[in-house]
C-alpha cells in the first residue's frame, strides 16, 4: 500500500459541511480530503452520514455551511451534471446506464461522436474498445449493455466517466451485487486508474474490500468525520471501535440485577434453526419474559433478515418457532401481530410511517388491523388513544390530525412506536428505533423501552449503535455474516470482545 | 418527502372536520370546492343560454326535465366512477371498466332475450331465462372479472393498467364471441324498468346509484375500509407490515368496481333495449377515471372522495348535455370536452400555481 505524497495538494478537499434536514441533523462538520493517485475509502454505519455527503458532493444537496475545494479552488455543484463536468463522476451500486443499448452508445450517449452527416459510428466504436482496452476489458461494443454482468456493466459505467475527463472517481457500493471473482475484476481496474493518478472514492460496508484496495481511510460516525487514518495504521478492531462509537458508559447496578433475574423467566418466543437461503443461516435464539435481548452487528450482518423471519415479513425456509410453548407459523405479519409480535421497521418512510395519514391514523393502525376491518374502533376511543400517547411519549405534534409526514423523524418514530405500543405486545422488535434521529428524542426512546422491559414486556432491540445496545441489553447476540456468532449474558458483555467477534477478529 | 396529498374527504374527518365554523375562505379551501364551482359554472352558463334547463314538470306522476335527463344519463358513469374511486385510492387503475359493461350488457340481453306471446289476447312477455337469475348471471360474470383483475394485480404483483389491459381486450372480446359481433335486441317489457323506469317519481337508474352509493358510504363510517384503502394506497409496504391484508383489500376494491361496471352495463342495456358487444361502454373507463379526477382524487392513491367523483360524474354529462343543447356541433363536442378537462387539471396542478406565483 503506497502513501500518498504529502506534498501534493488534495485534489478534493470538504471542509466544515453541515446540513440539516427537518428534525435530523444529517451532517455536522463533515470532510473529507481525497489526494491524486489514491483509493481513498469511506466507512461509517448505516445513518452515519456517508449518502449525504456523497450526494454534497455530486451536487444533488446544497450543504447548509462548509466549502468543497476542487483542485484548491472553491466550487459547488448545482447537479449531478455540473459536478460531473468540473470532474466529478460518480457510478452508483445499481448502474444506471440504458440496458437496451450498445455498450458504446452507453459510454459516449450524449456526446456521440460527429460527421458531416450525423454520428460516426465507427469512431464511436473505436473509441470504445480503446477505452474498455485501458481497463483491460475486451468486449463486443455493439452487444446491448444488457447482455454482460453486472460487473462490466459497471466498467462500462467507469470508462464513461473516464471519458468525460474525472478527476475524482466516486463508487457508491459497487461491489453490493459483485460476486468474489467481479470484485477482483474490479480491483484491479481501480489499482490501474490508481497508477494513473485519479483520485477514487469508495464507499462500502465490507472490511474485507476496504482493507484489499485501500491507502486511506476516513470514518464517520453521526454526521461527522470521525477521522481520517492510513489504511495500515488502522487495525480491524480500531475501525469497527470508530465506526460504531465506545467506551459505553458503566452499567447501573440495577440493570444488572434485572438481567439476572429475567433469565429465570420463562421464556417467551424461542426459535430453533430459523434460516432463510440466501440471507440467514440457522439461527437459535431464545427470549425470556420482560428479557431485553440486544441484537448487534453491522450492515448485512443478518440481524434485520433475522428480525423479518420472526415478525412473518419474510418467510423462514427452515426452522420452527415457539411462542409461548405452542409451535407457531408466521406466514405473514398479521398472523405475527395475531400473536403478540410487534416490529418497529428500521425504514421508517418506507415500512412504518403512512405519510400523508394523520398521528391518529398513524397510531391506531395497527391495532385496527389486528380487530379487523369490521369492528371500526370509534372515533371517540381513536382520538382517546392518540391524545394518550401523544401525552406520554411527549410526541411534538400540531394536533393529532395532523399528517404525520409534517413531524420530525424522531416524532414519527414516537408515533410509530405507539402504534405498536396500542397493539399490546408481548414481545416488541425495534429495528434501528433511534436511526437518523437527533440525540434528545433518541435518549427519550431509549428510556421508554428500558421502562417497558422492567414492566414485563420482552423487547429484541437491533441497533448499530453499539455502546447503545451494551447499555439495555440483559443478555446479546451478536451476528455476523448471516449467522449468530456469540451470545453474551449482561456480566459477560465486554466491549473489547464483542467488537472482536463483529469485525470478525481474534475469536 | 412525497408532495402533499390533496386533501378530500376521509370518511372518519367528516365529523371532525365538521366542528369549526366554515369561514368564506375556509369554505373555498374545502376539497370539494374546485369541482363544486366548475359545476356550478356549467349549470349557469346553461341558465343563461339553455331556455328552460331548470323547468321540472311532473307528467304522470314521474319527474321530467333537463336536469333530471343528466343525472338520469349519467348513472351508469356514476357506478363507474364509484368502483374506480376505490382502484384508484389504492394506486391501481381500471382500464377494463368498459369491457366489463359490454360483457354483462350482452349476458343480461342475451339471457332474457324475450318474445311477446299473445295468450287469450292479452299480451305476455316471456323472458329466456328468469329475469332475476339472469340479472344475477350477468353481475357474477361482473365481479368474476374484477376477482381476475384482483388476481393479476394482487397476487401476481402486475402492474394495475397491464393487468387490466388484458381483460379490456379480452372482455370485449369474449362478449363479441357470444353475440357473433350482432346487436342482441331485447323483447322484455320488465327489463327495461332498470334503465327507463321510474319509482316514486325519480328514474330507477338514479335509486341504483343512491344504494351503491349508501352501502359503500356505509362500509366507509362504519368500518375501517377506507383507513386501509387510503393505507394501502400510500404505503403498501407500511401497510402490509402493520398486519392489513393487503391482497385481499386490493382484491376486493378490483371486485367492487367491476360489479359497479356490471350494474352500468345492466343500466345501459336496459335503456337501449339491446346489447352492443362493439360499443357499449367504450371508453367507459376513461370518463370514469376522468370524473374521479375532477373529482380532486389522487392518481397517486390515498386520500379519495367518493362525492368528490360523483360531483364529476355530474361535470361530464352536464358539459355533453350543455355541448349539444347550445347547438355546437357534436364533431366539437371531444375538442370542448378536452378544454374544459384541461381547465379543470390544470386549476389542481400545483406545479401550476408555482408557474402563476412566480411570475406574478
Amino acid at each position: 500500500m503506497e502513501q500518498p505524497v504529502k506534498a501534493v495538494r488534495p485534489v478534493l478537499e470538504l471542509n466544515g459541511i453541515h446540513k440539516a434536514f427537518p428534525g435530523v441533523k444529517a451532517l455536522a462538520d463533515a470532510g473529507l480530503r481525497l489526494y491524486p493517485g489514491e483509493v481513498h475509502t469511506l466507512m461509517g454505519q448505516n445513518g452515519a452520514g456517508k449518502s449525504t455527503l456523497i450526494k454534497v458532493l455530486t451536487g444533488v444537496y446544497t450543504p447548509d455551511a462548509g466549502t468543497i475545494l476542487l483542485e484548491g479552488r472553491p466550487v459547488s455543484p448545482a447537479s449531478t451534471l455540473e459536478a460531473q463536468q468540473l470532474g466529478i463522476s460518480t457510478v452508483y451500486q445499481e448502474v444506471n446506464l440504458c440496458p437496451n443499448l450498445s455498450v458504446a452508445e452507453n459510454i459516449f450517449i450524449g456526446r456521440y461522436p460527429r460527421k458531416l452527416f450525423g454520428i460516426d459510428w465507427a469512431a464511436m466504436r473505436r473509441d470504445a474498445e480503446v477505452l474498455l482496452r485501458q481497463l483491460e476489458i475486451d468486449i463486443d461494443v455493439t452487444a446491448p449493455l444488457s447482455r454482460y454482468p453486472l460487473a462490466i456493466q459497471q466498467m462500462v459505467a467507469i470508462s464513461r466517466a473516464l471519458n468525460i475527463s474525472a478527476k475524482v472517481l466516486i463508487l457508491d457500493e459497487p461491489t453490493s451485487s459483485l460476486d468474489e471473482a467481479e470484485v477482483q475484476l474490479l480491483f484491479r481496474v481501480l489499482r490501474r486508474l490508481r497508477e494513473q493518478g485519479m483520485a477514487i472514492l469508495f464507499v462500502t460496508h465490507f472490511l474485507e474490500q476496504t482493507y484489499a484496495i485501500s491507502d486511506r481511510i476516513t470514518v464517520m460516525r453521526n454526521g461527522e468525520r470521525e477521522g481520517e487514518y492510513p489504511c495500515s495504521e488502522l487495525s480491524r478492531l480500531a475501525l469497527v471501535n470508530k465506526m460504531v462509537g465506545a467506551p459505553a458508559t458503566p452499567e447501573p447496578a440495577e440493570a444488572a440485577q434485572h438481567a439476572a433475574q429475567v433469565l429465570h423467566n420463562d421464556p417467551l418466543l424461542s426459535a430453533h434453526g430459523l434460516a432463510r437461503k440466501g440471507v440467514l443461516t440457522p439461527v437459535d435464539l431464545t427470549i425470556h419474559k420482560g428479557e431485553l435481548l440486544g441484537l448487534a452487528g453491522l450492515l448485512g450482518s443478518g440481524r434485520t433478515e433475522l428480525a423479518r423471519l420472526l415478525f412473518g415479513a419474510d418467510k423462514a425456509d427452515a426452522g420452527a418457532i415457539t411462542m409461548e410453548g405452542s409451535e407457531r407459523v408466521f406466514g405473514t405479519p398479521r398472523d405475527a401481530i395475531a400473536a403478540g409480535v410487534a416490529f418497529c421497521s428500521e425504514d421508517r418512510k418506507h415500512e412504518g410511517a403512512i405519510l400523508s395519514l394523520s398521528v391518529r391514523e398513524n397510531l391506531i393502525l395497527a391495532l385496527q388491523a389486528r380487530m379487523g376491518m369490521l369492528r371500526a374502533i370509534p372515533l371517540k376511543r381513536q382520538q382517546q388513544l392518540a391524545t394518550d400517547y401523544v401525552k406520554w411519549l411527549g410526541i411534538k405534534t400540531a394536533s393529532i390530525e395532523t399528517p404525520i409526514g409534517t413531524l420530525s423523524g424522531g416524532n414519527q418514530q414516537k408515533v410509530l412506536l405507539a402504534r405498536w405500543l396500542a397493539t399490546e405486545p408481548k414481545l416488541l422488535i425495534l429495528d434501528e428505533p433511534t436511526r437518523g434521529i437527533d440525540v434528545r428524542a433518541k435518549q427519550e426512546i431509549m428510556d421508554y423501552v428500558t421502562t417497558l422491559c422492567r414492566k414485563g414486556l420482552s423487547i429484541l432491540f437491533i441497533s448499530s449503535e453499539l455502546p447503545e445496545v451494551l447499555r439495555c441489553s440483559d443478555r446479546m447476540i451478536v451476528m455476523r455474516d448471516r449467522k449468530a456468532c456469540g451470545e453474551y449474558t449482561r456480566g459477560q458483555l465486554d466491549e473489547q470482545s464483542v467488537l472482536q467477534v463483529i469485525a470478525g477478529e481474534g475469536a | 418527502m412525497t408532495a402533499p396529498q390533496p386533501q378530500s374527504l376521509a370518511p372518519e374527518q367528516v365529523a371532525a372536520a365538521a366542528s369549526p365554523r366554515p369561514s368564506a375562505s375556509g369554505l373555498l379551501r374545502h376539497e370539494l370546492a374546485k369541482p363544486l364551482l366548475a359545476l356550478a359554472a356549467l349549470l349557469i352558463l346553461d341558465l343563461l343560454f339553455v331556455p328552460g334547463f331548470f323547468t321540472l314538470q311532473v307528467q304522470g306522476g314521474h319527474l321530467y326535465g333537463p336536469l333530471i335527463d343528466i343525472v338520469n344519463r349519467a348513472a351508469p358513469l356514476m357506478l363507474a366512477a364509484l368502483g374506480m374511486t376505490l382502484v384508484i385510492a389504492t394506486r391501481g387503475i381500471d382500464i377494463s371498466v368498459g369491457a366489463v359493461v359490454a360483457l354483462s350488457g350482452t349476458m343480461a340481453a342475451m339471457l332474457i332475450g324475450g318474445t311477446m306471446v299473445i295468450n287469450n289476447g292479452v299480451p305476455e312477455y316471456v323472458a329466456n331465462t328468469p329475469m332475476a337469475l339472469a340479472l344475477a348471471a350477468a353481475l357474477g360474470a361482473a365481479v368474476l372479472c374484477g376477482a381476475w383483475n384482483g388476481l393479476l394485480v394482487a397476487g401476481l404483483k402486475l402492474q394495475p393498467i397491464v393487468a387490466t389491459l388484458i381483460l379490456m381486450v379480452a372482455g370485449r372480446g369474449l362478449a363479441q364471441l357470444l353475440t357473433d359481433g350482432q346487436i342482441v335486441t331485447v323483447y322484455y317489457q320488465p327489463f327495461f324498468f332498470l334503465g327507463s323506469g321510474y319509482l316514486l317519481g325519480i328514474p330507477f337508474a338514479l335509486w341504483v346509484v343512491a344504494a351503491v352509493l349508501l352501502v359503500v358510504g356505509l362500509l366507509l363510517k362504519k368500518t375501517a375500509l377506507g383507513l386501509f384503502i387510503q393505507a394501502v394506497g400510500i404505503n403498501p409496504v407500511a401497510a402490509r407490515l402493520a398486519g392489513l391484508r393487503t391482497a385481499t383489500l386490493i382484491t376486493f376494491v378490483y371486485v367492487f368496481c367491476s360489479a359497479c361496471a356490471g350494474m352500468a352495463g345492466m343500466l345501459i342495456t336496459s335503456n337501449i333495449k339491446s346489447a352492443d358487444a362493439n360499443n357499449a361502454g367504450a371508453l367507459l373507463e376513461l370518463d370514469a377515471i376522468l370524473a374521479v379526477t375532477l373529482g380532486g382524487t389522487s392518481l397517486a392513491g390515498g386520500k379519495f372522495s367518493l362525492v368528490g367523483s360523483m360531483i364529476g360524474a355530474l361535470i361530464i354529462q352536464t358539459l355533453t348535455y350543455t355541448i349539444y343543447s347550445l347547438g355546437v356541433p357534436p364533431e366539437v363536442n371531444m375538442v370542448v370536452k378536452s378544454i374544459v378537462v384541461f381547465a379543470v387539471c390544470i386549476s389542481q396542478s400545483s406545479e401550476f400555481r408555482n408557474i402563476l406565483r412566480r411570475s406574478a
